[in-house]
């Protein structure tokens, strides 16, 4: 198959596992971001897929060939560090053309390709200043350009924006999806930013404690989380118990949710259901009952604290579909069976 | 931020401690050293206020220039090869856990802790023909018989470099030590191999710092006088083994001070000249 693939990756400093049996397979020209709160071991995942660090167990390969033992510097890949790791004692054409240099490329052929990729990246004309007289996120761009210089078969991105105000980040979301897309290059990108995820992937990998959650694209995340770690990680959403009543239909804080089944043979599960699915009616007439506690009027949106069933549940709306309703007073909570996604456990 | 011009004399303030010490343990020994330079010596005795060339005259003859020369060759010899040995060496170091590093760091601040003339008797007896390290070549089967390997120039060498090795690690060090490690991991993603990094990544970006650490070696190497007469011949010897014997042998201060304040010049203008080539080679 042609992309990457890791087969069972895992790796260990000493006891501890910074990531654990990790199985993923990326077509070729895929942009995947992996996603995870902090020490999950994304960067270690992507140090190994680079090669700067060894897997403890495991294979990845890369176009049907086993990469594991290729010395980082036959990988032909492009990787972007958190800390750019711009060369300071050359200019900026000189950093874009190293890879180059190294391989031995006559000096024509070296200029030819710094111009083309300083107009790619917008820094025309830039080739002869010191890369300390960047700002930030031309520094970022040369980085981008340098590590593509050899249209490597492979770009690793860890965190690369994060040194960047918001919002030039954004703008930089954008460039960077741009770029991937009219380049085709296969691209992994470590980012702890659930927006930039979304942004820019193909396919979003969710980890936690070194090991792979949920691997999909940003909608299925966000629709259809796997498990409450996803559910509770992308976006905010409810987290509520459920329990099969004897005819095996779905019921929370005892009323009965019309059309929503758990799978068969289990008794209780937790759903998960998004703060802009929850609608608010009238108490009464089969909804769940509640009680509003606060009311928070963002402008754009209006969040609403309903207390049912001993817990707290969101719901999120419009200015224009806003519920007319004030602390304190009853509701009823409706909630449509197909926005229930019931999490594994 | 936009400093105030002083004001008064309390705005000197800060100044006044280094300039203090400046001023008594620079310009004063300094000044006096020049001083008596121009003196003229007394015969058998010491020396009474004068002021005479004949001093700097002596020199001036193609056996002080031969020997100034010979001191210079030295020391520079002594410099680029510490440099060259403790680059790899530091660099490795750095990359060891913090437990090794500190060991080894201890280690190299023992060998500090050694006087020039137990260094100088250590080597000579390691060089020497009875109990020296020939004999172990010789029971590996890759020499005949024992020699010794002193006194010569490569045994001065030896001793100076191992003399100035544990400096020049623990200045290169700290620049080492904060030079950001994912360069050399950012080149090999970009196709060099470790190798290769080292010295296309690595090197030139501790420029400066190599730069004046040569220029530290250097220095400290004129600056010796036991070793090369312990493991050198005579013709291994330098000014600063002559202006010794000049100033404690002979009683001939006036000269030795003459001697003393050229060779200070002539390193002044070598290091001079140096930082104006890397400053012309950093804008081009
Ligand atoms: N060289 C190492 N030696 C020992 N433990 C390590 C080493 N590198 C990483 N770890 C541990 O492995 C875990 C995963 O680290 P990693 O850097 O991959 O996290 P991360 O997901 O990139 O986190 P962040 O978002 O903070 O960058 C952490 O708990 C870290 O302490
Ligand atoms: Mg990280």
């Amino acid at each position: 198959m042609s992309g990457l693939v890791l087969n069972d990756v895992t790796k260990r400093f000493g006891t501890f596992a910074a990531v654990e049996n990790v199985r993923l397979s990326v077509p070729h020209g895929t942009f995947v971001c992996l996603l995870g709160p902090s020490g999950c071991g994304k960067t270690t995942l992507l140090r190994m897929i680079a090669g700067l660090e060894d897997p403890t167990n495991g294979a990845i390969l890369l176009d049907g060939a086993d990469i594991t033992n290729v010395p980082t510097h036959k990988r032909n890949l492009g990787m972007v560090f958190q800390s750019l790791a711009l060369f300071p004692h050359l200019t900026v054409g000189e950093n874009i053309a190293y890879p180059l240099r190294i391989r031995g490329k006559p000096r024509e052929e070296q200029k030819k390709r710094v111009d083309e990729l300083l107009s790619l990246i917008h820094l025309p004309g830039y080739g002869d200043r010191p890369v300390s007289k960047l700002s930030g996120g031309q520094r970022q761009r040369v980085a981008i350009a340098r590590a593509l210089a050899l249209s490597p078969r492979l770009f690793l991105l860890d965190e690369p924006l994060s040194a960047l105000d918001a919002k030039l980040r954004e703008a930089m979301q954008v460039e960077l999806r741009q770029l991937q897309q009219k380049l085709g290059i296969t691209t992994i990108v470590v980012t702890h930013d659930q927006r930039e995820a979304m942004t820019m992937a193909d396919t979003v990998v969710v980890m936690n404690g070194g090991h792979i959650r949920q691997a999909a694209s940003p909608v299925e995340i966000y629709r259809k989380p796997a498990d409450t770690f996803v559910a509770d990680f992308i976006g905010s959403t409810n987290l509520i118990e459920t329990a099969a009543d004897s005819s095996g239909a779905a019921t929370i804080f005892g009323h009965r949710v019309q059309g929503l089944a758990l799978p068969a043979g289990t008794q209780r599960a937790t759903i998960s259901v998004r703060p802009e699915d929850v609608h608010l009616t009238a108490p009464g007439s089969g909804a769940i009952d509640g009680t509003v506690t606060f009311v928070r009027d963002l402008g754009g949106t209006i969040e609403t604290f309903v207390e049912a069933g001993g817990q707290q549940i969101i719901a999120v709306s419009t200015p224009r579909e806003r519920p007319d309703v004030a602390a304190g007073q009853k509701v009823g909570i409706t909630l449509s069976p197909d926005v229930c996604v019931v999490l594994k456990q | 931020m936009k400093r105030e011009r002083p004001q008064s004399i309390a705005d000197y303030g800060p100044l006044f401690f280094p300039a203090g010490m400046l001023l008594i343990f620079f310009v004063v020994p300094f000044g006096t050293m020049i001083t008596v330079s121009f003196f003229q010596r007394q015969e058998g005795g010491f020396y009474t206020p004068a002021f005479v060339l004949s001093n700097y005259e002596r020199f001036l003859t193609p056996f002080f220039g031969g020997v100034l020369s010979f001191s210079l060759m030295l020391a520079v010899t002594v410099a680029i090869c510490c440099v060259v040995l403790a680059l790899p060496f530091t660099y490795l170091l750095s990359r060891l856990s913090r437990r090794l590093q500190v060991f080894w760091l201890v280690a190299l601040l023992s060998i500090l802790s050694l006087s020039e003339v137990i260094i100088g008797f250590a080597w000579s007896t390691l060089l020497s023909r009875t109990g020296g390290l020939s004999n172990l070549l010789v029971a590996v089967g890759l020499l005949n018989q024992p020699v010794a390997l002193f006194p010569s120039f490569g045994a001065v060498l030896t001793g100076m470099i191992y003399q100035a090795l544990p400096y020049t690690i623990l200045v290169l060090y700290p620049a080492i030590v904060r030079l950001d490690p994912t360069l050399m991991e950012a080149a090999r993603t970009l196709g060099s191999s470790p190798v290769r990094a080292f010295f296309n990544v690595l090197v030139p970006a501790l420029r400066n710092t190599i730069m004046a650490t040569l220029i530290m070696v250097f220095i400290f190497a004129l600056g010796s006088y036991l070793l090369p007469q312990i493991l050198g011949r005579p013709q291994h010897w330098t000014l600063s083994v002559l202006i010794t014997d000049q100033a404690i042998y002979q009683s001939n201060m006036p000269f030795a001070a003459a001697m003393a304040v050229f060779l200070v010049l002539v390193t002044l203008g070598l290091v001079a000249l140096t930082l104006l080539v890397g400053r012309k080679g950093e804008k081009a």
